[in-house]
């Protein structure tokens, strides 16, 4: 970077405001942001949904013009030549337009002839790309039938093809797997170090933040704080501390009771079989978790990227209403290894012509068990979901809910569980109140008992003051309250999460994890996916696919141990899967080793 | 008696919600009125064979007080209006050419003479045939004015008289068929759209498997998305037809009963049609085309606009399978004839058929199309 000095981006007092899409009010975007990129610099925007971020983004590639301010890229004001800036940036939106139906190569093409690149550069652009995509074997393929991964990296191909001085992507590794997003950011600090190229990026996930040269934390269309990763993680210096459960306490139970404790604690997540927390004062002996777990001992820990970004986020937002109305039993640690099955697969099996989505799947869940499906986009989970769901029928084996066949009995079965798609899939035009209202009778409850649960739910999920807005318009932890409460209605004893917590922040997650703590203690049984792996944590068991088949099954601890203890699921996640895909025979041997059913809690 | 109670609630609450998402979108909202009074208009005033003004020209050869006794009584028929009189046989090509006349009424030199000795006077019509309906029409408006003028100049009445007399439609106005026709055609194509998006806009938004895994049974469903849309096709046909009665003044002769009963009959079948397509279509773009390629040989084959009758006999055996055939059947013999039920129920047999086929088939397809 000899150049610094001279910064290749420069924002300055950017201002945008719109008109809120229902009372038409005005709602500030971002706020006074000041924003530098050097050449060749790595540069996260971080911040919950709603923060800015795609705005600032768009600002900066001419598609949106700012109410004031000044965006000056390479020397050029955005407002005065956006065609100047855009012949000079790449641009990767959250949805990149490729055509699916075009090949890998066709799309490559496609990107070159609307970029008017000269047939000389051409050839050997090609080549340089799908070499550092690792695109090269699948040239013939159709996009749309490359991995979510495949299909960013195909993007940022076509992004890179007219040799931009600067690229700028939108939250590019969401519902991405975690192999895939550690190729991605291989090639990202490649390109930043080796080409001198200026990366803007957005994510959501702190470990790919935590890689960049500077991170600038928005909320709300506020700068909050900005920095290297190394100065910001500073912040949480001292405040961060490591607790271990008593023998036979669920993690996630420890770190609800801390949670709960906003007066000494700011935040708390499950971490490696122990609880990681930060707390307010360097005296941890005033935690209110002492009532219900006496003999905890916390020990300090260093501070991560992730500390220090809930400690600003904190300092900055509401007191969000936190899940107080979900009470937790604390007494309850019973294991739930001799609890009755409620969801039995055996040696399941799912087709779609010759493709195999599901390869001889089998596992059992307990009553009142988190359990997690996880695994890399197509690995089938998705599948494996939808079949326990009764939305899909096995092409072999056999799937038994809450005691029913769900071959003969499947509208019994579905009468107790509650399900909560990926895609927020409630009626977006009718109101809170009326989405309510039609599920409760859905499920058969009677007007008079409709009313009160409705009453009851609105109240626990702090939907009172939104009930007559239409479902479509909520705010996205709104909405994911709402699908929430409308699974849960009927009381059902088992509940399917798909994804639940893709694209909601991570203030809003913790409170949903909380939520869900809450139902499992009170005896749900809890099934999710989800691909940010460090929720795994919450789990009691998890089930790791990959390409169709079973690659582990065991609780978190088991997990971390035979993928040699790394120090995060995620981690984990990428040892064992790449340890199947390298030597698929001696991961199938300790498949056998741990017996499908072994769930020993610990 | 409890769980009756309770799947009827349950049903009652889907319902209002289908009702509910649909009326809410502003999209559907507007499809759901303007077009039926728009199309109501339009096909009242459009699609008429009736000939009110027929320009013609005119070659009076004779000058006599017998030819312009003839020209009189023509002319105060209040249809034919004159464009051109003309004064040789030369100017007849020409005034056909210019298309500014249907006919050329020509009277010979020898009119008047020929009538005072009590032989065949003929008077010559000329027609363009570019235009067979109307020409055809034209020419028969002035031999029946020429034979009532014959007769009363003989005095006598013709050997063999024709009195035809029209029932039901006396005046033979064309409007009358149409407009009772309008009623299940309008009908049709709103239910069938609405049908046809319901499911296809649930799989669209994500909401269909939502639905799918509450405990509401493939059967309950199907009710549940067949009951809205034929409510708004119900108000739409009444809209229709109070249109009919009162914009147009065609008072129904038969009972409105009756007509109801046809209509929902109707409707039933239109809907399974509608729930089926949808049923199969991953897209509300999918099912847009395929409404628009089963809606159009349906209108067709349903002697809406041109008889049964004259389509070749492999089409005659085809329209038996067109609910809308029996549905523009019944309804006109209800609206013009006053038929009973007693005439019409013959007519609800296939219509049944293709309810009881199509609203099971829709159902199985709900949940088989998961994928």
């Amino acid at each position: 970077m000899s150049v610094s000095e001279m910064p290749l981006v420069t924002v300055q007092e950017l201002h945008k405001c719109f008109p809120h899409p229902v009372t038409g009010d005005t709602v500030v975007a971002l706020e006074a942001l000041n924003i530098t990129v050097a050449p060749g610099e790595l540069v996260a925007l971080i911040g919950p949904d709603g923060a800015g971020k795609t705005t600032c983004m768009r600002i900066l590639c001419g598609l949106l013009r700012a109410d004031g301010g000044h965006a000056v890229i390479d020397g050029i004001d955005v407002s005065a030549d956006p065609q100047a800036v855009q012949n000079r940036v790449g641009y990767m939106p959250q949805k990149f337009g490729l055509y699916e139906d075009l090949s890998v190569q066709e799309n490559l093409n496609l990107y070159a002839d609307l970029h008017a690149l000269p047939d000389d550069v051409r050839e050997q652009r090609f080549q340089r790309l799908l070499a550092m995509t690792g695109l090269d074997p699948f040239t013939d393929r159709p996009a749309g039938k490359l991995s979510g991964g495949m299909k960013q990296k195909l993007g940022l191909a076509c992004t890179l093809l007219s040799a931009p001085k600067l690229i700028i992507l939108d939250e590019p590794t969401v519902g991405v797997d975690p192999l895939s997003r550690r190729e991605l950011w291989d090639i990202l600090q490649q390109l930043a170090h080796d080409d001198n190229l200026s990366i803007l990026v957005s994510t959501a996930y702190m470990d790919e933040a935590s890689l960049c040269h500077k991170v600038y934390i928005l909320h709300e269309g506020k700068l909050l704080a900005q920095g290297s990763p190394e100065a910001i993680t500073k912040k949480a210096d001292g405040a961060c501390y490591l607790v271990t459960p008593p023998p036979h306490v669920p993690a996630r139970l420890l770190q609800a009771a801390l949670i709960d404790d906003a007066p000494h604690v700011i935040d708390a997540v499950p971490q490696g079989g122990a609880v990681r927390f930060i707390s307010r004062t360097s005296d941890v002996s005033q935690l209110a978790v002492y009532a219900h777990f006496p003999d905890l001992v916390p020990q300090a820990t260093p501070p991560t990227l992730e500390d220090a970004f809930m400690m600003i986020l904190k300092e900055h937002s509401q007191p969000q209403a936190e899940a107080s109305h979900f009470v937790i039993d604390y007494t309850s640690t019973a294991s739930s290894e001799d609890a009755p099955v409620d969801v039995e697969v055996k040696d399941v099996m799912r087709k779609f012509g010759d493709f195999i989505a599901v390869n001889h799947v089998s596992f059992s869940v307990h009553r009142g068990e988190i359990f997690g499906l996880l695994g890399p986009n197509g690995a089938g989970k998705s599948t494996t979901f939808r079949m326990l769901c009764g939305l899909l029928p096995a092409s072999s084996g056999a799937l038994s809910v809450l005691g029913y066949d769900l071959r003969r009995a499947r509208a019994k079965a579905r009468a107790g569980l509650g399900y909560v798609a990926q895609k927020f899939s409630l009626y977006g035009t009718l109101t809170v109140e009326e989405n309510l209202e039609f599920f409760a009778g859905a499920y058969g409850l009677s007007p008079h008992a409709a009313k009160e649960r409705i009453e009851e739910i609105l109240h626990q999920f702090d939907l009172d003051t939104h009930r007559y807005e239409p479902a479509g318009e909520l705010p996205g932890g709104y909405k994911q309250r709402l699908s929430m409460a409308a699974a849960l209605l009927h009381k059902p004893g088992l509940l399917f999460l798909d994804e639940p917590t893709s694209g909601i922040d991570p203030l809003a997650r913790r409170i949903f994890w909380r939520q869900i703590t809450a139902l499992a203690a009170a005896g749900t049984t809890v099934i999710i996916t989800t691909h940010f792996m460090e929720e795994a944590e919450y789990c009691d068991r998890i089930l790791i696919q990959d390409r169709g088949c079973m690659v582990a099954l065991g609780t978190p601890a088991e997990i971390r141990r035979r993928a040699g203890n790394p120090p995060s699921m995620n981690e984990a996640f990428i040892n064992i899967v790449e340890q199947k895909r390298n030597n698929p025979v001696t991961t199938a041997a300790n498949n056998r080793a741990t017996p499908p059913k072994g769930g020993s809690s610990s | 008696m409890t769980s009756l109670s309770t799947t009827f609630y349950k049903l009652l609450c889907v319902i209002r919600k289908e009702l509910l998402v649909t009326l809410k979108d502003p999209k559907i909202r507007f499809i759901l009125l303007l077009p039926v009074i728009v199309q109501g208009m339009l096909f009242g005033y459009t699609a008429s064979f009736n000939l009110d003004r027929v320009p013609y020209a005119l070659l009076d050869q004779s000058h006599s007080s017998y030819s312009a006794d003839f020209i009189a009584r023509l002319e105060g028929s209040g249809i034919f209006q004159r464009v051109f009189t003309l004064s040789s046989t030369a100017q007849i090509a020409p005034a056909i050419d210019s298309g500014d006349v249907i006919a050329v009424v020509t009277v010979n030199q020898d009119f008047a003479n020929q009538i005072t000795a009590g032989t065949a006077a003929p008077v010559q019509v000329i027609t363009d045939g570019r235009n067979p309906t109307t020409s055809g029409i034209a020419a028969g408006y002035i031999s029946s004015i020429a034979s009532a003028y014959s007769t009363e100049l003989r005095g006598t009445p013709p050997a063999i008289e024709v009195v035809n007399r029209t029932w039901y439609n006396p005046n033979l106005i064309t409007r009358w068929m149409f407009l009772p026709s309008l009623i299940p055609m309008l009908a049709l194509t709103q239910v069938m759209m609405l049908a046809g998006l319901s499911v296809a806009r649930e799989r669209e938004q994500g909401t269909f498997d939502q639905l799918l895994v509450t405990p509401l049974q493939p059967y309950e469903i199907l009710i549940a998305k067949a009951i809205p849309p034929m409510i708004i096709g119900t108000i739409q046909a009444t809209l229709v037809l109070l249109l009919t009665i009162f914009w147009f003044g065609i008072t129904p002769v038969g009972s409105i009963g009756t007509l109801y009963l046809t209509i929902f009959i109707f409707l039933l079948s239109s809907v399974g049609v509608g729930l089926s397509v949808s049923a199969i279509s991953d897209s509300m773009q999918q099912v847009m085309v395929y409404c628009f390629v089963i809606l159009l040989p349906m209108l067709l084959l349903s002697g809406l606009s041109t008889p049964i009758q004259n389509m070749p006999e492999v089409l005659q055996y085809a329209t038996y399978i067109n609910p809308m055939r029996f549905a523009v059947e019944s309804v006109r013999r209800i609206y013009l004839e006053g038929a009973g039920l007693n005439l019409i129920a013959i007519n609800y047999i296939p219509m049944l058929i293709v309810a009881s086929i199509t609203l099971p088939l829709a159902a199985t397809l709900f949940r088989k199309k998961l994928s």
